[in-house]
């Protein structure tokens, strides 16, 4: 749901949730009580996803430092269940270890881009007027450029560490969780329990802090999970465009920039595990993020 | 309605200053400030003093920016102390040749997606229906350069029928001289564009299915033919056209990609090539420039929607 997903998904899925009503009838929205088969079956990939990078070295050792040249480009086979690559490194032993920088910086950049977004979007829409005009300016002259181009040029200029690609991912994600929770912000102010802290005195501070921002816990929950997914994603092309995590760091879209040079050489598993790998993890992270939004009644605009 | 469109054009204009100051303030604290992206890593303190002195860097930042934004408004986008040619030059040769490219996958795309994105609103979650839906889902999912890496793999490297690299020219009509090689960078585009238009065209359509008057024209016993194309269809292709202008994002950055991959000689590769060489003019010149269209995109899509539905008031 922002820099790097197609524009404007929300309106498009709001329609289809809307949809479940008879024909012609009136379209009522049915709120579920359980999460839905495809939400617990993104949440198992997400789970095994984990336990695949975070436990699994623990239990397959594999030397993904020292290069070994003997061993290089092998096919599937004793020792080496899913071969090797071009450096010897065992490819199942480099699945587990690039997909523990993804799903780390994928979730620290959802956490950062949602608190910056969250607290931006929330002040916004409490303060509106001119505060409101310019907060919401800025987010639109970021989301004007490509976040790509944005990212490709910060990039340019330093090899980035695992924390400073954290932040500038975070610096181009935050603006679709502020417009969000500054629309239903815009609304929130208006109810009589946030008036009434104004009313017994409390501060602007603490209006914000302890009855907007909390009040739109299930927008934030929602698309938190979608930001998990496109900031993978976005990571992935980053590093098969060679601007991620410089060497000897291993990353998903590293091994895949890495394999395509062999295509014509045939060797498939340098491609395809790697490959189908970043779409079932992406497409996990989405049928969470749907799924919960179907259950907490959260309509993304 | 007048006074809605001035406001937009406003919002426009300011949009794209605020591109243009956060282009500048990138140019300005990169490390070294421009003279070091220039004169390279190995500069002198004494010859980028100089540098900043006969190219007026070492006036107030504010001047600075006042004179960077009269040369943009000159239409001089910088210049490439890289490869010795102006920005301009560079982009009058690329950029139709990536409009090219992501313009004509935009149209295929939307060729095909309308009829099946009426097709399935009419037989929803019929079998038809589903198969479609998990199509385009999986579609949807696929990054970019994935489904490229696949489309090479399959289509050129094992059934050898199409060649794995874009055409290559420098003009526009040197590369639609070879369209077997425009296969594979086109196709990609279009299977992605198509995943997010088939959505877009059931939800559309079945929203103007619910719609009275389908109800009034089928009660006056209109023919379902007829009831689809000539209301159905004109109703949902509304969206198509906000579409437009809010994909031009995400249509520029999967033409980067896929124009990295296939070696497709447009603003994508450019922009990349210039990353690689840390070209920092060229690559702040097509920011600026795809801003701007971006922007423009919107303003159109918004005037053409307001312009084509009567029934959207804007306050």
């Amino acid at each position: 749901m922002s820099m790097f997903s197609r524009p404007e998904t929300g309106a498009v899925t709001a329609v289809v949730v809307a949809e479940t009503a008879p024909d012609g009838g009136a379209v009522q929205a049915r709120r579920r009580t359980r999460i839905s088969v495809l939400g617990i079956i993104g949440l198992s990939i997400i789970v095994a996803a984990c336990l695949f990078c975070f436990v699994g070295p623990l239990l397959y050792h594999t030397n993904q430092v020292a290069s070994n040249l003997a061993a290089s480009n092998l096919r599937p086979g004793k020792g080496h269940p899913l071969g090797t690559d071009d450096n010897g490194f065992d490819i199942l032993g480099r699945l587990m270890i690039g997909g523990q920088s993804s799903l780390e910086i994928g979730a620290a950049v959802a956490v950062l881009a949602t608190t910056v977004g969250v607290v931006w979007g929330a002040i916004a829409g409490f303060a509106g007027g001119i505060v409101d005009g310019v907060m919401m300016r800025i987010v639109d002259v970021i989301l004007a450029v490509p976040a790509l181009f944005l990212l490709l040029i910060l990039a340019t200029s330093v090899a980035p560490s695992t924390l400073e690609l954290i932040v500038v991912l975070s610096f181009l994600a935050w603006q679709v969780p502020s417009r969000l929770v500054r629309g239903e912000s815009l609304t929130l102010r208006t109810r009589e329990f946030v008036q009434a802290v104004q009313v017994m005195g409390g501060g602007s501070t603490r209006a914000v802090v302890r009855h907007i921002i909390p009040n739109t816990i299930s927008t934030i929950v929602v698309n938190a999970t979608f930001q998990v997914a496109d900031a993978i994603l976005i990571l992935a092309v980053l590093s098969y465009l060679g601007f991620g995590l410089p060497p000897p760091a291993a990353t998903w879209g590293g091994m895949l920039s890495n394999g395509s040079s062999y295509i014509f050489a045939g060797y498939w598993w340098q491609i395809y595990p790697v490959g189908v790998l970043i779409v079932i993890v992406v497409i996990a992270f989405n049928f969470l993020g749907d799924a919960l939004r179907d259950l907490l009644d959260v309509r993304l605009r | 309605m007048t006074r809605y469109l001035l406001y937009r054009l406003l919002h426009s204009v300011v949009v794209i200053v605020g591109v243009t100051i956060i282009v500048f303030l990138l140019l300005h604290h990169l490390p070294g400030g421009p003279a070091r992206a220039i004169l390279g890593a190995k500069a002198t303190p004494v010859s980028i003093a100089a540098f900043n002195r006969e190219y007026g860097l070492d006036n107030p930042l504010p001047v600075q920016y006042l004179n960077y934004v009269g040369q943009l408004l000159h239409g001089n986008l910088g210049y490439s102390y890289k490869l010795n040619i102006s920005v301009d030059a560079l982009l009058s040769l690329d950029l139709p040749k990536t409009l090219f490219l992501v313009g004509i996958s935009f149209l295929i795309a939307v060729i095909i997606a309308v009829p099946i994105g009426i097709a399935q609103a009419i037989r929803r979650n019929r079998m038809l229906d589903h198969g479609l839906t998990g199509v385009s889902f999986l579609l949807y999912s696929m990054p970019t350069f994935w489904l490229a890496l696949l489309m090479i793999d399959i289509l050129s490297a094992r059934l050898r029928i199409f060649p794995p690299e874009a055409p290559q020219g420098t003009t526009l009509g040197e590369v639609i001289t070879d369209p077997g090689a425009l296969v594979l960078p086109v196709l990609t585009l279009v299977l992605i564009n198509f995943a997010l238009f088939s959505r877009y065209m059931r939800a559309s359509a079945i929203e103007s299915l619910a719609q009275d008057y389908i109800k009034v024209a089928r009660s006056k016993g209109l023919p379902e033919h007829k009831v689809v194309w000539s209301h159905v269809l004109r109703n949902s292709l509304l969206p198509i056209v906000t579409l437009l202008g809010l994909s031009l994002p995400w249509l520029f950055t999967a033409g980067l990609v896929i124009e990295q991959i296939f070696n497709y000689p447009g603003t994508g590769l450019l922009f990349f090539t210039s990353a690689q060489s840390q070209d920092y003019p060229v690559e702040l010149g097509i920011t600026i420039v795809i801003a701007v269209t971006t922007v423009a995109g919107n303003l159109l899509a918004d005037i053409a929607y307001a312009v084509l539905d009567p029934r959207i008031r804007y306050s």
